[in-house]
């Protein structure tokens, strides 16, 4: 894998913040996008652009037929069964909205609803509220203290009551991997179905939903360099089959009288409203460039990056890193001894070192481990190894500073 | 002093600082040396909820005056508090409410005044304007 060639690719990642070289490594909020990305959205307004489906004419016809081209890739890239199992969304929150939305009629008191306790805000409170509505319980899988998740624990959580189990497949904060195929093969036996928040999962993992045997995968497309408001829930057929409407107008409608209205088929069912057909075609180009850099070439290269950062931090005075698991991908967490993480990423950034600091939307995980946030380094494709010495040298300079 | 005055010495102070680290390393400084606000305040009840560091404030009326202490977890947060204390603690609530505080842009640090900072700054100045305003209030009815 060629980073500088990569790099070439990414105009945005040339350029100096506070006069320095921009160090950025923010790629679990959101990646840069590739040229390849930008161009396929500039040429679909520049020769392509008209209203998708039932339109008669020309463009609306190429529209139309590059918009559910770009269902079939996404279907293909994780391995759907069928195209029409790709419901475009904005993104992996309102994947997992709608899904709440249209779970909540198979939701009865008493029901449960599992959890895990490194869980994103955005698999956490769509359930929590549902559950309230619907006087069920969520339950949380609790996190061990090196980051991992406990499958036997999680065995004798699910209990006949328990109507769902939404987990993380990569977390956001610790960079845990977890042993997903593993998890819906354990829920399966007890008849409960599966959706994993595959937010930082798309980008850092293989994804091949019928592998996995999972009913749900919601992810961003702006997480694997892809736009902004483009994202996917992917359901099996038989479920999104079976599951009402979640927003209605457009697309949606099969037949509307002023008595009734029926339904659309699968995917439309759930595309009500003019659809994001750019952010589409920008997610295929996306996972296309993805595919033809190599999955395993990334993985292996955010691997050594991480694997090098983690060895360069653990060299810090006071140093701890929060998330040890074994299986870990392109997230680096860490707090320093007596230091604020906002002081020091405030002073990085002086520094041209883009990282994240805060709760990351995860402040039950914080609670749990006791701290105000993190610092979180978070790698993709484009970073180098030269950065990682950057980085590590800005953290001595800003910590030497703090103390 | 004059509020305008001090915020002109604060000017000056910073002028001396060739680069941003100087700059920083400085506001770390006044960060540490913050006298601290009494324990007995450093409750919910004066916490100034920013996104990620957390700032309690105390003011209290005197003479006419107002008094302000202030601590914060981060310590950047804290020293640009003591900055903003350095500047109007010990004025009336009168003068607080026509300082224009437009010496932390001339300084450089009117990134950390955006809201999207995240730090509680903006909500702390925003805060000492109400606590102004509301000593002033309650002047006028006695």
């Amino acid at each position: 894998m060629d980073i500088e060639r990569i790099r070439k690719d990414f105009p945005i990642l040339d350029q100096q913040v506070n006069g320095k070289p921009l160090v950025y490594f923010d790629n679990a909020a959101t990646t840069q996008k590739p040229l390849a990305v930008v161009q396929r959205i500039s040429d679909y307004y520049l020769k392509e652009n008209s209203n998708v489906h039932r339109g008669v004419h020309h463009l609306s016809q190429v529209a139309t037929e590059v918009y559910e081209n770009a269902r079939s890739y996404v279907a293909k890239y994780i391995h759907a069964e069928e195209s029409k199992e790709i419901i475009f969304t904005r993104g992996t929150t309102e994947s997992i909205n709608l899904l709440a939305n249209v779970l909540s009629p198979w939701i009865q008191a008493g029901d449960e609803i599992v959890i895990s306790g490194m869980e994103h805000h955005s698999n956490l409170v769509p359930w929590q509220q549902l559950c309230e509505k619907s006087k069920a319980r969520l339950r949380v899988l609790p996190v061990d203290l090196d980051g991992t998740l406990d499958l036997n624990f999680l065995e004798k959580m699910l209990t006949p009551q328990v109507k769902l189990l939404a987990i993380t497949h990569i977390s956001n904060v610790l960079g845990t991997v977890n042993p997903v195929k593993e998890i819906v093969k354990l829920a399966h036996e007890k008849g409960v179905p599966v959706l994993l928040d595959g937010a930082q999962g798309i980008a850092h993992a293989k994804v091949d939903v019928q592998d996995l045997g999972v009913d749900f995968y919601a992810f961003s497309g702006h997480k694997i360099y892809a736009p902004m408001g483009i994202g996917v829930l992917y359901g099996r057929f038989t479920w999104l089959r079976r599951l009402p409407p979640y927003q209605f107008g457009g697309e949606m409608i099969d037949q509307v009288t002023f008595e009734k209205t029926t339904f659309n088929e699968l995917p439309y069912k759930y595309e009500a409203g003019t659809p994001n057909v750019s952010g589409a075609l920008g997610l295929e180009a996306a996972l296309r460039y993805v595919q033809q850099t190599g999955l395993d070439n990334i993985f292996k290269h955010e691997d050594r990056l991480l694997k090098y950062a983690t060895e360069k931090l653990e060299t810090v005075d006071g140093i701890r890193i929060v998330g040890h698991a074994k299986e870990k991908a392109a997230v680096l967490s860490f707090l320093i001894n007596g230091i604020h993480p906002f002081d020091l990423g405030t002073l990085l950034d002086q520094m041209g070192v883009a990282v994240r600091t805060g709760h990351h939307c995860a402040q039950p995980l914080m609670d749990f481990y006791g701290i105000p946030g993190t610092v979180r380094a978070s790698f993709g494709m484009y970073n180098t190894l030269e950065e990682v010495d950057i980085f590590a040298d800005a953290v001595k300079k800003a910590v030497a500073m703090l103390r | 002093m004059t509020i305008a005055e001090k915020e002109q010495e604060v000017i000056a102070d910073f002028s001396l600082f060739e680069n941003w680290m100087d700059k920083y390393a400085y506001l770390i400084e006044l960060g540490k040396e913050l006298p601290l606000i009494d324990e007995k305040y450093k409750t919910n009840q004066y916490l100034i909820s920013g996104c990620q560091s957390r700032v309690w404030l105390h003011a209290e009326l005197k003479e006419g005056k107002i008094f302000l202490t202030a601590d914060s977890d981060a310590v950047i947060t804290k020293g640009i508090a003591s900055l903003l204390i350095s500047v109007l603690s010990g004025h009336t609530p009168a003068e607080i409410l026509e300082a224009k505080l437009d010496f932390l842009e001339q300084i450089g640090l009117k990134e950390h005044l955006s809201p999207t900072r995240a730090n509680g700054l903006s909500s702390m100045v925003k805060q000492i304007m109400l606590y102004a305003r509301a000593f002033q209030i309650k002047s006028k009815q006695e």
